[in-house]
């Protein structure tokens, strides 16, 4: 049996004396589409920057396809597989889509700090850079500066500087987050095709998302999952509609 | 087809590359007295030391104070090395000792930079002057290598001359510092098209997401850390070589903060503003300096000004007008800025006489006189303040106005070309 792609090991976090995160495990298998739900506060994106090394654990262990991972920096993490988005986007805004995109190739590529290699040389970080683009459909405006993009479009690209380094394990953090229906369904297309053969955890709160994307949710609430399992499990647990999906479901039919 | 796009591109590089060696090569012949040539040699060994801190500055986002370290102690290693080559212990021809800087400002870059850079920001730029103090306070301390207050002196012409040069004459080390200048530029300039390069970028600007792309930002501001004080130190070496002198001065808190002041002033988000940057800067310390002793007041005046309106220097105020001449616009702004000329030299004139007048008073045993286009005046006079004082409030008071009026004319230039591009 293969190790899980991501496993969470009785994860502690505090900040000062306030807990965060008390004691979360999880398992998250090979090519899984994992879905992170919880109320607002619930530690969601603490978790994530706790498995991605942008916080230290305070308790517990991380583990990357069978190894542990806690602890390392964040670039240490990204160099074994394991690669982020942001729920605030955060890409280089100064930089074109098609620089945007070579960031974050360059490193899987063995091109590192090199100051020997000139960059316009490199044939195979262009190719790279050229199918990413095409995959997130920004290919058009590889030219442009990555600030003035349309938000859906920064979103995007948001995904693909994610995917680009070809990380086998990827963390989304909200990726329809303020997208309007359209949008929230080609993003939707877009996070099923570029997850293919991957592992994806990814948190959302857009429940047509989730239920359409994850073979798994679990559910976390005050710092703790409550519950895990596939879809219709978690719709039809009664301590899961009372923490959080009920009142949310009342909210979409008024909408 | 992309043959096609990209060779234009390509050609225009060449050009440019070409339009400087040339500028190079015939500089000296333009400028033919020995003052100017002086000058020139000042600029080519600063265009390498402002350009190595754009590195940091510009290019990584990292305030140096004191990049003066790194080019002091490369010219200190360079003259102790010329004078060991005098000797004939050492066998180094001249031309090359640059590179005796060079790998003395790297090998210190390792050292100390391995320390500044383990910090970004505000904490970089704390350690950089602390290190900066801290250099400049030995060279004071230790007379044996740094020669005290008076420094170590030297003699270039040493030994058989190099392929017939013996780099004595003036213009002999002009083209020795030329030739330096032109082979960093290029270098530097490949450099920043590197993935380290790129990556300093990247590290500039967002720095916590290129640590998720698998960087380790410490290691890339170290690396251009690195490599931003080998050029540091060439350009000590040319700086040895040109004044066959170097002094506690060579690593001072002044040369570092000149350093910034020219990078600035030049424009670090573009990688040829040091090089104009440089120019401008070597005019005010060499040659402003031997017509007025408030030179410093003038540039530090000028650094503030270009700090407030034009923080992209001087490159950006010229870059900014390529659209609108390409738009063939340029002409509705011609009278716009002329206005606007007049009106600033007027409200500098202005300046310029109170100022002096200012340090005629303030100073002991000096001619209270002055003289101006043929008018003479005495600054303990009411006339000439009065004068003075109107041309410079007059000129601000124009300026304005002008201002207002380039603003205007430049907002419907721009409205003009966004529309048509959309």
């Amino acid at each position: 049996m293969t190790a899980p792609a991501i496993e969470l090991r009785d994860v502690h976090k505090s900040f000062g004396s306030t807990l965060i995160i008390q004691g979360v495990s999880l398992s998250v298998a090979q090519g899984e589409r994992h879905a992170i739900i919880g109320p607002n506060g619930a530690g969601k994106s603490t978790l994530y920057n706790l498995i991605s090394g942008r916080f230290p654990v305070s308790a517990g262990s991380i583990w990357l396809n069978g190894e542990d991972i806690t602890g390392l920096k964040p670039y240490e993490i990204n160099r074994k597989g394991l690669s982020r988005s942001f729920q605030v986007t955060n890409i280089f805004h100064n930089m074109t889509v098609y620089e945007n995109i070579r960031c974050g190739v360059l490193w899987s590529l063995g091109y590192r700090y090199s100051f020997w290699h000139r960059m316009n040389g490199l044939a195979e970080v262009r190719r790279r850079a050229e199918e990413v683009m095409e995959k997130i459909g920004l290919e058009k405006r590889r030219g442009m500066l990555a600030g003035v993009l349309t938000y859906a479009e920064q979103r995007a690209l948001e995904i693909g500087v994610t995917i680009a380094g070809g990380a086998g394990a990827i963390l989304l953090d909200e990726p329809t987050a303020g997208m309007s229906r359209s949008e929230t369904a080609r993003a939707v297309e877009l996070v099923r095709s570029i997850t293919e053969g991957r592992t994806l955890i990814m948190v959302e709160h857009d429940m047509g998302v989730v239920f359409d994307l994850a073979d798994r949710i679990s559910v976390l609430v005050y710092g703790e999952i409550i519950a895990t399992g596939k879809p219709e499990e978690i719709r039809a647990n009664p301590s899961v509609q009372e923490a959080y999906l009920g009142g949310l479901h009342k909210k979409d039919g008024h909408a | 087809m992309d043959t096609l796009k990209f060779s234009p591109i390509n050609l225009g590089r060449w050009i440019l590359w070409g339009g400087t060696a040339l500028v190079f090569l015939v500089a000296p012949h333009i400028f033919t007295n020995s003052f100017a040539l002086t000058m020139l040699t000042q600029m080519g060994a600063f265009i390498i030391f402002a350009l190595s801190y754009n590195m940091l500055l510009g290019q990584s986002g990292m305030l140096s104070f004191g990049h003066a370290v790194y080019s002091g102690l490369g010219a200190y290693m360079a003259v102790h090395a010329l004078n060991l080559a005098a000797k004939g212990v050492l066998p180094i021809p001249l031309p090359l000792l640059p590179l005796v800087g060079g790998f003395a400002g790297l090998i210190f870059g390792v050292i100390f930079g391995y320390v500044t850079t383990r910090k970004s920001g505000t904490t970089f730029a704390m350690i950089s002057l602390g290190i900066g103090e801290m250099v400049f306070a030995c060279a004071l301390m230790f007379p044996g290598f740094f020669g005290g207050e008076a420094g170590i002196s030297t003699n270039r012409v040493i030994g058989k001359p190099f392929l017939g040069l013996t780099f004595g004459p003036a213009l002999q080390v002009y083209y020795l510092v030329a030739a330096w200048c032109f082979l960093c530029m290029a270098a530097m300039f490949a450099l920043t098209q590197t993935p380290l390069g790129r990556m300093a970028n990247a590290v500039r600007d967002n720095p916590e997401r290129t640590e998720f792309v698998g960087y380790n930002t410490q290691h890339v501001r170290f690396l251009q850390m690195v490599l931003a004080s080998f050029f540091a130190g060439v350009s000590g070496g040319l700086s040895c070589i040109n004044f066959e002198i170097v002094s506690a001065e060579n690593v001072s808190a002044i040369r570092s903060g000149g350093v910034l002041l020219a990078t600035f002033i030049g424009g670090i988000p573009f990688f040829f503003g040091p090089i104009i940057g440089s120019v401008v800067f070597i005019i005010f310390v060499v040659a402003l300096s031997g017509f007025t002793k408030a030179w410093l007041l003038y540039l530090g005046l000028f650094f503030l000004a270009m700090v407030l309106y034009a923080p992209g220097g001087l490159a950006s105020l010229l870059l900014m007008q390529i659209p609108v001449i390409r738009a063939r616009r340029f002409g509705e702004l011609a009278v716009p800025y002329l206005l606007a000329g007049c009106a600033a030299l007027m409200a500098l004139a202005g300046l310029i006489g109170i100022v002096e007048m200012v340090y005629r008073l303030s100073e002991q045993g000096v001619s209270t006189v002055l003289t101006v286009l043929g008018w003479s005046f005495d600054a303990n006079s009411a006339a000439p303040w009065a004068v003075f004082g109107l041309l410079l409030g007059g000129g601000l008071v124009a300026l304005r106005y002008a201002a207002r009026l380039v603003g205007e004319r430049w907002g419907t230039i721009q409205a003009g070309l966004q529309g048509r591009a959309a």
